[in-house]
């Protein structure tokens, strides 16, 4: 937040000083918890005067006239003002005005007030007294001081006069908290930060991070320990801090029994603290690196050890929600109508915890009903899936069941993004199979174009079901993303889709399970909308495309293969990756030179009406270049569709790009616009043979150069 | 006053009530006016209606009071070192809050005998906000040594009404600043009276069986159908209070006549929604509708109070 907040006062004040005639050469932000700093360097110390002509009325304009334009203009008579004379207009008055510059001191003074005030904190508060009243001031936390001096490198600087809410500006600060808090006076800003770095306050937060994340390396490295970094905790850490100083804690080596992820994001998320491992293994060490804000007087020991108590209890409730996540949840026979539809073994905790899921009634989302509902679906998807891509049914069943148990488990409920990783550390302690567990962590994979994509069945199976039960409920209910809100991640999920069809190498035509999908919805909710699966399949091209592109693929020569109803994204890829090679290789470009010249002239006749004839006659060919064409196109035709038939996108270009030679051929030696009206119209039907065979592959015409 | 200079038993560093003690001396020392808790099972001492309901108006408040507070999802059958579902909070209201409400606070601290140069003392900021009170403010969680041991809060909005003046709330939570002070790892270890041999009584002593007992209550035996049956009793009841006791069209009838007695009422409704909560019968969706539930009375009881004296119906009179 004040990364951001430095960041804008920068602009709002150097905008706001431009704006007024000034100019600079440079102005760098910095901040610290308490404090928001900006050094503007090379202001000029007056704007410039701004001279402008106001044109006024004729010098024979009547007395009204002429009043009007004094005041106008800020002039006390006539004399003060210029003829100029035109040729067309004759004689008229114009006022020369002169703005004269103002001192920058001046234009601070007005400036800042105003920017103070309206600050875009993203929240912001009143306090004090003063917010009985209407109006005062809101500030992220009680503004409590204000420094703002202004001066040439070498005289003295001078206060800029202007004041907040009763907060008067001046040139006084103090230093760090604890170990400086009296008064400082400062002229300028080396001045400024020499005095606090004196008051032990590192004013700048790059340099804050560096000093954590380089003595973090060192104590970790000091021990025999590997720091585990984290870019997101040492910048939030680096925030928290005036004067970092990097201590080392320890607890329990009992504790390490709880799973990693946990106690990291507990050290993390909690107490702001690294954690540490044995250097080139996954595996924690039972040390965390803290950061603290003072140079304590007993070197940090009342510090670590009191760190290391909080760890310790935060360490014993992570234990406790791994154990309890493991025993059985009270009022059990509760739980035996849910138990029943979904299979569950209410011997067994995830299974208790899916039931509980269930018979609470969770929402998923007010219009597409219950997380239990919402797993009754996935289910059904995903066995359907399951039929097709040969996944084995029972362990799909049992891992679309289980896919959603831990959200009812405390360490999930405390860890929100541990969802699916601790159902499978669950599953693996009931007895799962790993295929079964695996499936439960990974069917929320990929997450993004980065992550990873399962490979195994019985996870492609539950990920794609999950995946395809959002993406056609939100559809159904008209909640689809728009610009740049997609507040249910459905571009995501898309994507997802796609990269487990395309990286799994799966036929799995779509619009199917669109239709399997909304089924399932509409079973349970028959009110949402039916007449989706274009639309969605729409978006589906949009987010393929993007993804294509992402890889290299050129956006013409997806479009050239991409039809509205292609629902087998594995086949659309594979057409693209067959045309690209094609039409990079001489052959090709040829080709579709040739192509497109065909096409254009049979555009150009079609649209002046000329005849075309339906069939191509072999019996009003007069050259050989035409019967050539002709056998080439045939055979070209037959093989093409052959290969296609076969899925051979490659030969089937290949046989295309045999007709490259007597296309050329044709248009050197043809005329296609003969006299003679019925050979025109038969060699204008030989043209169209040309479009029809290469659309076999793709559409030309869309593809460019 | 040091604290070297104090008999042991009532040195905030070796006793629980000591620094219970010195609290109250710090802040009746800046005016509050030192209460007792609230006699009513509530989730945080912002509940006490000297918090809540003070907040509101213009009439400028000091108060300090401890406040005994109830989480029930918090319990752990007294097996955490420092989770309890019933502990005590120490708070404080100041309205308006003084523009040194930090250094007043750190002055606490340092009377309790907390070295700023030795402990690492650290203003963590916090957004805070309670939906069922309705109720958000900005503010810092104060941390001591990686612990948060008190919650600082510029009231901006209480019971859906825009506070004006803001008030600044102090919470300590007492038994983890009481463990830092003790040096103690078990919150059940504590000295509670500070005394030493067949004399000391601990905080295990004092709640230790009542964790666990409560921590049963809390999750296996209270009866939820009967909680069911008393939140739906204390909002009606609420909601007629406030009826009974609406201010009349003219003259000396225009002041609300029975405010408090209906805000028990919601904090009664509050606190068997936590409980219902534990227990695990209350769904997602549920659980939204009964925090608007408790809300909608917090927000007729805070309107209320306006109308009453104590909310200011009659300052602006008195200013004149």
């Amino acid at each position: 937040m004040q990364r951001k907040a430095a960041g804008d006062l920068k602009k709002l004040v150097t905008d706001a000083l431009v704006e007024a005639g000034l100019t600079y050469e440079g102005a760098r932000e910095y901040w610290t918890p308490r404090r928001l700093t900006l050094d503007i360097r090379g202001l000029n110390a007056r704007s410039a005067d701004v001279r402008e002509e106001r044109k006024g009325p004729r010098t024979d304009a009547n007395e009204k006239a002429i009043e009007g334009f004094l005041r106008a203009a800020g002039l006390s008579s006539i004399g003060e003002a210029h003829v100029h004379s035109d040729a067309k207009k004759g004689d008229f008055y114009v006022a020369h005005i002169v703005k004269p510059g103002r001192d920058a001191e001046d234009i601070i003074a007005e400036v800042m007030p105003a920017i103070i005030r309206d600050f875009p904190w993203p929240k912001s508060m009143r306090s004090g007294a003063a917010s009985a009243r209407p109006g005062s001031l809101r500030w992220v936390r009680p503004l409590q001081s204000i420094v703002c001096t202004f001066g040439s490198e070498t005289e003295e600087t001078r206060v800029i006069p202007f004041q907040v809410d009763g907060i008067v500006a001046a040139n006084v600060t103090h230093g760090h908290r604890f170990h400086a808090p009296e008064a400082i006076t400062v002229r300028r800003f080396a001045d400024y930060s020499d005095k606090l770095e004196k008051a032990k306050v590192v004013l700048d937060a790059e340099r804050r991070k560096e000093i954590i994340a380089a003595d973090a390396r060192n104590i970790a490295f000091a021990n025999g320990l590997e720091l585990v970094e984290d870019e997101g905790l040492l910048e939030e850490v680096a925030g928290l801090v005036e004067w970092p100083r990097v201590l080392m804690g320890s607890f329990e080596q009992s504790y390490l029994e709880i799973p990693s992820e946990i106690i990291r994001l507990t050290i993390k998320t909690n107490q702001k603290c690294f954690v540490t491992r044995q250097p080139g293994s996954e595996t924690l060490s039972n040390r965390f690196i803290l950061i603290s804000n003072i140079e304590a007087k007993d070197g940090g020991r009342e510090i670590v050890h009191g760190n290391g108590k909080v760890v310790r209890a935060r360490l014993s409730d992570a234990a406790h929600f791994w154990k309890r996540d493991q025993g059985d949840l009270p009022d059990l026979e509760t739980l035996e109508p849910s138990a029943e539809k979904f299979g569950l073994d209410l011997k067994k905790p995830l299974d208790q915890r899916m039931a509980k899921l269930d018979a609470l009634n969770v929402t998923f989302h007010a219009k597409l009903g219950t997380q239990g509902e919402r797993v009754g679906r996935i289910r059904s998807i995903a066995l359907a899936l399951a039929e097709v891509t040969g996944a084995d049914q029972a362990l799909v069943d049992r891992a679309a069941v289980l896919a959603k148990a831990d959200l009812r488990t405390e360490a999930v409920g405390e860890f929100p993004e541990l969802q699916g990783i601790m159902g499978h550390k669950y599953a693996v302690l009931q007895g799962e199979s790993a295929a079964v567990a695996n499936a439960i962590e990974d069917h929320y994979k990929p997450q993004g174009p980065s992550d990873r994509v399962p490979t195994d069945p019985v996870a492609v199976a539950v990920a794609l079901a999950d995946k395809l039960d959002t993406l056609v409920g939100f559809w159904a209910i008209d909640e689809k993303p728009t610009g740049s809100k997609d507040p249910y991640a459905l571009r995501r999920a898309a994507l997802g889709v796609i990269r487990l069809i395309l990286e799994g190498r799966a036929r799995l035509p779509l619009l199917p399970f669109f239709d399997i999908a909304l089924r399932a919805l509409m079973a349970q909710r028959p009110e949402v909308a039916g007449d989706i699966a274009a639309d969605l399949l729409a978006f589906f091209h949009d987010r393929l495309k993007v993804y294509l592109r992402d890889l290299g693929a050129r956006y013409d020569l997806i479009d050239a293969v991409l039809t509205s109803e292609a629902d087998d994204l594995l086949m659309i890829a594979r057409r693209v990756e067959a045309l690209t090679a094609f039409v990079t290789a001489e052959e090709g470009r040829n080709l579709l030179a040739g192509t497109k010249r065909a096409t254009q002239i049979l555009a150009a006749e079609e649209k002046k009406g000329t005849e075309v004839a339906d069939m191509v006659d072999e019996k009003l060919f007069r050259l050989d270049a035409e019967r050539t064409l002709h056998a080439s196109i045939k055979l070209a035709s037959d093989d093409a569709r052959e290969a296609i038939g076969k899925e051979d996108f490659r030969s089937a270009m290949e046989a295309l790009s045999r007709l490259r030679e007597p296309v050329d051929v044709f248009f050197n030696d043809v005329l296609v616009n003969d006299e003679d009206q019925a050979i025109r119209a038969n060699r204008l039907a030989l043209l169209g043979l040309i479009r029809t065979a290469t659309g076999e592959v793709a559409d030309f015409s869309k593809i460019s150069g | 006053m040091t604290t070297a200079s104090l008999p042991d038993h009532m040195n905030p560093k070796r006793s629980f009530q000591a620094l219970i003690l010195t609290l109250h001396n710090y802040w009746a020392d800046k005016g509050c006016a030192v209460l007792q808790p609230y006699d009513m099972e509530v989730g945080a001492g912002t509940f006490h209606p000297a918090t809540t309901l003070r907040a509101l108006g213009p009439k400028p408040w000091r108060a300090a009071y401890v406040q005994p507070s109830r989480r029930p999802t918090d319990g752990r059958y007294g097996e955490n070192p420092n989770r309890l579902q019933h502990y005590y909070q120490y708070q404080v209201l100041l309205k308006p809050n003084p523009s040194n409400l930090q250094e007043l606070y750190l002055g606490s601290l340092e009377a309790i005998g907390l070295d700023p140069l030795l402990h690492d003392i650290r203003f963590v900021e916090d957004d805070w906000e309670s939906p069922t009170l309705g109720a958000w403010g900005l503010g810092w969680e104060c941390w001591c040594d990686g612990m948060e041991v008190s919650q600082f809060t510029y009231f901006q909005q209480v019971c859906g009404i825009e506070c004006s003046p803001v008030s600044g709330e102090l919470t300590y939570g007492l038994e983890r600043l009481a463990m830092y002070v003790q040096g103690v790892d078990n919150v059940y270890d504590l000295n509670f009276n500070g005394r030493e041999g067949a004399e000391k009584i601990t905080y295990g002593d004092v709640f230790l069986q009542a964790e666990q007992e409560y921590s049963r209550h809390n999750f296996e035996y209270a009866n939820t159908a009967m909680l069911h049956q008393h939140f739906i009793d204390a909002e009606k009841e609420c909601v007629a209070l406030l009826a009974a006791g609406a201010p009349g069209d003219a003259g000396n009838n225009r002041l609300h006549k029975c405010v408090l007695p209906a805000y028990d009422q919601c904090i009664k409704a509050s606190h068997v929604f936590n409980l219902l909560d534990a227990r695990g019968v209350i769904s997602v969706t549920e659980r939204q509708s009964y925090i608007l539930r408790v809300r909608t009375l917090a927000k007729a009881c805070g309107e209320a109070f306006l109308l009453t004296d104590a909310g200011g119906a009659n300052w602006n009179r008195e200013a004149a």
